[in-house]
């Protein structure tokens, strides 16, 4: 897909900050991919499908756009199958397997990580179709109408399962509990946001918290959950320290364009 | 140069959505614009959601479709202003119905703003059904066939039946 780079008084974000929100989308897009052909009942598979459509929708709009800036030849396909784990700056929480002590993937952990997500992709992606970079402007414009109806499928299983059995309830919690602390990277100053926010072509992601809390705290009522506490670690993913499950991740994605670099399908 | 434009108009008028084929790309305000450039004539797409996998078939069926009339031009895709449902023309939304398909509602005036509330027991948005026209319906997933319908059923006739979601 050629896109055309909007044009005019417009200054292209920093590369790292495009690569940041390009590989939250593509890796979140490729974990939740995961239940296609096993969601719990055939609406949540197609749903989960569908909303990772979305996502790698999104990260391709970003990668090409990063590309250009990139310049060197680089392309959508070089930035997302060409760069290896300690490249990628996604948010720790978003490379994390879908598993909970009791289960392979556990339902609760991916609707509470959905939910946590989009919330701050709701307000960030508002935000940013006020940046000074065009491009970047254009697809928070199309971003924010998806990330709305990702928000609200997340928040209503939230409630449904928080609300729900003594089950639910219990997996629910456990799930904040496991996912909860790994949000504090959200806040956490790092370089590649302050240099982008000095040039209005990001938004200074500290003044989204406290909406944020709102959101977040506002369904975990309606849901009977407790916010659980942070803890002392703090996840380094968009400076580029990533746990041990995004390797394997990356692999599995990467591993065919690798095998037959250039091809054409 | 006016008559070659209102040509590629007028053959790309009957270029179908791939997914939906009772509507034309035109019809659902994914074709944008057609202008002189340069080097020969530009064709202005924009994609419905960020993810809409038909984005490379439209763009081979306009250049078949153009091929056909021995014309050829350069397809770009924009993304702003960003594809919205309102776009979508009555003629299109009475097609969509008839196929079985609820056409959308027009979005909400500050749907833009982020709802910092969304109680549970929010009612949805009260659907006609296609079938029978009953608005005594209810929405099984937010998420249907595709990402830009929802799953719903008719609660009169029985019947499932799909709802373009506002956008």
């Amino acid at each position: 897909m050629k896109t055309v780079e909007a044009p005019v008084q417009t200054k292209a974000a920093p590369l790292d900050y495009l690569l940041h929100l390009a590989d939250n989308a593509l890796v979140l897009g490729q974990r939740n991919a995961e239940w296609c052909g096993n969601g719990p009942v055939l609406e949540e598979d197609i749903a989960l499908a569908n909303m990772s459509l979305d996502l790698i929708g999104q990260a391709r709009m970003l990668y090409q756009h990063a590309a250009t800036v990139a310049g060197h030849g680089a392309t959508e396909d070089s930035l997302a199958y060409f760069r290896d784990a300690t490249e990628f700056r996604n948010y720790t929480l978003l490379e994390l397997p879908h598993a909970s002590s009791t289960s392979e993937r556990d339902y609760a952990t991916t609707i509470v990580r959905n939910f946590l997500y989009s919330a701050l992709m709701l307000l960030l992606w508002e935000s940013l179709q006020k940046s000074k970079d065009a491009q970047l402007a254009a697809i928070a414009g199309k971003s924010f109408k998806e990330v709305r109806y990702h928000f609200r499928h997340s928040r209503d299983w939230l409630v449904r399962l928080g609300d729900g059995t003594a089950e639910s309830h219990a997996r629910t919690q456990t799930a904040l509990e496991h996912l909860m602390p790994y949000t504090q990277e959200y806040w956490a100053p790092a370089a590649i946001e302050n240099i982008a926010s000095e040039n209005d072509q990001a938004v200074d992601v500290a003044v989204l918290e406290s909406n944020w809390n709102d959101l977040v705290n506002d369904a975990l009522q309606e849901a009977g959950l407790q916010r659980p506490a942070l803890g002392a670690d703090l996840p380094q993913g968009k400076n580029g320290q990533h746990s041990e499950h995004l390797a394997p991740l990356l692999a599995e994605m990467q591993s065919l364009a690798r095998a037959h670099p250039n091809a054409l399908w | 140069m006016v008559n070659t434009l209102q040509q590629v108009w007028d053959v790309l008028e009957v270029v179908p959505d791939p997914e939906i084929p009772v509507v034309s790309i035109r019809e659902l305000g994914i074709l944008r614009d057609v202008r002189h450039v340069e080097d020969g004539l530009e064709v202005i797409i924009t994609p419905t959601y960020s993810g809409c996998p038909a984005m490379g078939q439209i763009e081979d069926d306009i250049r078949a479709a153009l091929a056909q009339h021995q014309l050829s031009a350069r397809i770009t895709t924009q993304l702003a202003p960003a594809w919205t449902t309102d776009w979508m023309s009555a003629a299109a939304k009475t097609k969509l119905r008839s196929y079985g398909i609820a056409p959308p509602h027009t979005t909400t005036p500050g749907s833009d703003k982020v709802i910092r509330f969304a109680p549970r027991h929010q009612p949805a948005d009260a659907v006609a059904c296609p079938q029978c026209g009953s608005t005594n319906t209810t929405e099984t997933s937010h998420f249907g066939a595709t990402a830009c319908k929802a799953l719903y059923k008719c609660l009169d006739c029985l019947e499932p039946f799909d709802y373009f979601k506002p956008y």
